[in-house]
């Protein structure tokens, strides 16, 4: 048993978290975000350069850290896996860009080219866009036309680790702020960091994101593996790694006190993407509804 | 990153699993821990059964009388010991802490003269570092040791000391020079608990056992060649006990808590199975068992591939015992009111959880570890 990355795999992790600090640092202007796509595609992120899942995972994990705000995950994690050669051909090259049909829902229906529909038909990207909690990733609803079947088939626990690994990242860098706050902020003239009511706060944090990445880890391997587990590890991971995300974002918030809660800091934009996590597909308690069906049997009435 | 075993540890899973299979008898299985340990003869002779059998000490170098395995081995042990529900070598204190406190410390006589002892359980070990006065903040022991030529004379009280009645040696921290500044007036020893001056009284808990002891030391003579570390060093030796103590704990905590998952698992398919909320605690119980179970295996990773532990793993006893107290909790609430019947397995340990997040270094201290340590946070004290 080996549970770390590889040399290799750490080199990657570098080099996405390198490029993405690079193009999108927290002073960004946040209302206007080029989605780099040609970029991402060039360096083989969109199925291009043939990452296993768990490579795959660290670029979702990086992508939730410096807050990306294209539809990486709807084509990357959602819609890949319906997609035949040619189409995955032209997803990797950076020509179409894809996202799937999810309770009624699409995530980018309006930047996207093409979305697979909940019966796995491919269908132009028409219909009504929505606003959401996270001002990137807008959910639209569909306008159907017959479509045309794909080859693939949903896999739904790639889907959600990749939402879990998101997550991850989303707290990490939640819980960095929260840090870095802590250890320059003073008030009663001390650095605020002293005070246990403060540190224990980000150290409950630290303790979450470290179980979170625990989680995501075990399912992404497990998905690159199809291990028979994997179903199970991605509820687990998305359930508990999308709560820890909203409560890593929301003890931060705390900890950095008045100016946590302005527009002009980035913070809020971190919580809206962890709520986004946690709200869109099966939420945490569907999950674990999933797990105990699987732990106890289904449900009887006594 | 490989989560299966490699064909060396699935050959020593089969192994170890068929060994306890053949071993173990039926009635000591899903033992509850507690007094159980000091009941009967029970106790060494499977320890002693474990060593001979080469599962004690498996990564002890084996010039040590360990087996030299890698870390892996060790966490497998500890799954396939859950599994099985077999009782726990009764040496933990030496095991986990005296043994490799020895190794990095001890004399080459200390070394031949305990280490394999420990192994086969022919020694018992028992820790004295708390006082009633020094808590948390070890680096305030009171309990003196004043040099009179070849020995140092002991006086003071130890307390919350696991098998300090069962135990042939205490590792003991003492305050040699009450002059010296903070950290520098220490000096650790070794003490044989069957020298005169040492009175052992078992300490009553709330589940209305003793597993614990205060130990009082009056004149206690213990020759200057029984010290580990340099006199005044006690701080530093305390230390690497205290790594050890975190750092070999993570797998058995968390295939304890397997074993108690399993257990709630089946409660609720006997008294609870229809309440969707009860459904969803179970599962939460079992997503943060695998997480902690998946935290040690990144621990694991880091140490074999770096020599150090992961930082991860600090959070790692932090959890288990928040999670510990939650479950079984849960457990005797499942029961309803046969869950507070006096010999129940959750009544006794629920009660018993409540000293988990105290003990081997309480939640406001490991916070402030992970805080200090980890996140670099500025220090509290």
């Amino acid at each position: 048993m080996d549970f770390a990355f590889t040399d290799e795999q750490r080199q990657l992790q570098r080099e996405v978290r390198g490029f993405l600090a690079a193009n999108y640092p927290l002073d960004r202007d946040w209302e206007n975000q080029d989605d780099r796509w040609q970029e991402l595609a060039e360096l083989g992120w969109l199925g291009g350069a043939d990452l296993s899942f768990v490579e795959e995972a660290i670029l979702f994990e990086e992508s939730g850290y410096a807050l990306y705000p294209g539809p990486f995950l709807v084509t990357v994690a959602f819609a890949l896996p319906w997609l035949g050669p040619e189409d995955r051909e032209a997803a990797a090259a950076g020509t179409t860009k894809w996202s799937a049909e999810d309770r009624g829902l699409v995530p980018w229906l309006g930047s996207v080219d093409m979305v697979v529909d909940s019966d796995g038909n491919a269908q132009p990207a028409r219909g009504e866009e929505l606003p959401t909690v996270d001002p990137t990733r807008p959910l639209g609803r569909l306008e159907r036309t017959n479509g045309t079947p794909l080859p693939g088939a949903r896999d739904v626990p790639r889907a959600r680790t990749a939402m879990a690994a998101e997550a991850v990242g989303v707290a990490q860098r939640a819980l960095e702020l929260g840090v870095e706050y802590a250890k320059t902020r003073e008030q009663f003239g001390k650095k605020i960091g002293v005070y246990q009511a403060v540190s224990h706060q980000l150290a409950d944090t630290y303790a979450d994101v470290e179980l979170a990445r625990s989680l995501a880890y075990w399912a992404a391997w497990c998905v690159a593996e199809e291990d028979e587990q994997a179903p199970l590890a991605a509820a687990a991971a998305k359930a508990f790694a999308t709560e820890a995300a909203v409560k890593a974002c929301e003890r931060s918030i705390q900890v950095h006190g008045g100016i946590g809660f302005t527009w002009e800091h980035p913070l809020h934009r971190f919580y809206k993407r962890a709520l986004w996590l946690e709200g869109f597909g099966r939420r945490p308690a569907e999950l674990r509804g999933e797990i105990a069906d699987a732990l106890l049997g289904v449900a009887v009435t006594a | 990153m490989d989560l299966r075993d490699t064909a060396e540890e699935g050959a020593f899973r089969a192994e170890l699993r068929a060994w306890l299979d053949a071993n173990l008898p039926e009635e000591r299985r899903g033992w509850r821990g507690g007094e159980q340990r000091f009941g009967d003869d029970f106790g060494r002779a499977w320890s002693r059964k474990l060593y001979e059998a080469g599962y004690a000490g498996l990564t002890w170098p084996a010039e040590y009388g360990g087996a030299g395995s890698p870390y892996s081995f060790q966490a497998i042990f500890y799954e396939e010991m859950a599994r099985a529900q077999a009782p726990a070598h009764v040496g933990v204190i030496g095991l986990g802490m005296a043994g490799p406190t020895i190794m990095a410390h001890g004399s080459d006589e200390q070394k031949q003269a305990h280490l394999s002892k420990i192994l086969s359980a022919e020694e018992i070990w028992c820790q004295g570092f708390s006082e009633p006065d020094a808590g948390s903040d070890l680096a305030a022991a009171r309990t003196r040791a004043e040099r009179r030529g070849d020995v140092y004379v002991i006086n003071g009280q130890k307390v919350w000391s696991s098998f300090a009645h069962i135990a042939d040696y205490c590792i003991l921290v003492t305050l040699s020079d009450p002059d010296a500044p903070r950290y520098k007036g220490l000096t650790y020893l070794v003490v044989d608990m069957h020298s005169p001056g040492v009175e052992v009284r078992p300490l009553r808990q709330i589940t209305g056992e003793a597993e614990f002891n205060e130990i009082f030391f009056t004149d206690v003579e213990v020759p200057v060649s029984d010290r580990l570390g340099d006199e005044g060093e006690g701080w530093q030796v305390a230390m690497t006990t205290l790594l050890h103590e975190r750092g070999t704990l993570g797998f058995a905590l968390t295939a304890a808590l397997d074993v108690g998952v399993g257990r709630l698992v089946e409660t609720a398919r006997e008294h609870a199975n229809g309440d969707a909320g009860v459904r969803e605690r179970i599962a939460a119980e079992w997503i943060e068992m695998q997480a902690l179970r998946y935290t040690n295996y990144r621990s694991l990773g880091a140490y074999q591939r770096t020599g150090v532990p992961g930082p991860e793993g600090s959070a790692i006893k932090l959890r288990w015992s928040e999670q510990n107290q939650r479950l079984t909790k849960l457990g005797r609430e499942l029961l309803g009111p046969e869950g507070i019947l006096d010999d129940g397995w959750w009544h006794y340990q629920q009660l018993r959880s409540r000293g988990n997040t105290i003990e081997a270094g309480s939640s406001e201290v490991l916070r402030n570890i992970v805080a200090e340590r980890v996140l670099g946070l500025p220090r509290s004290r």
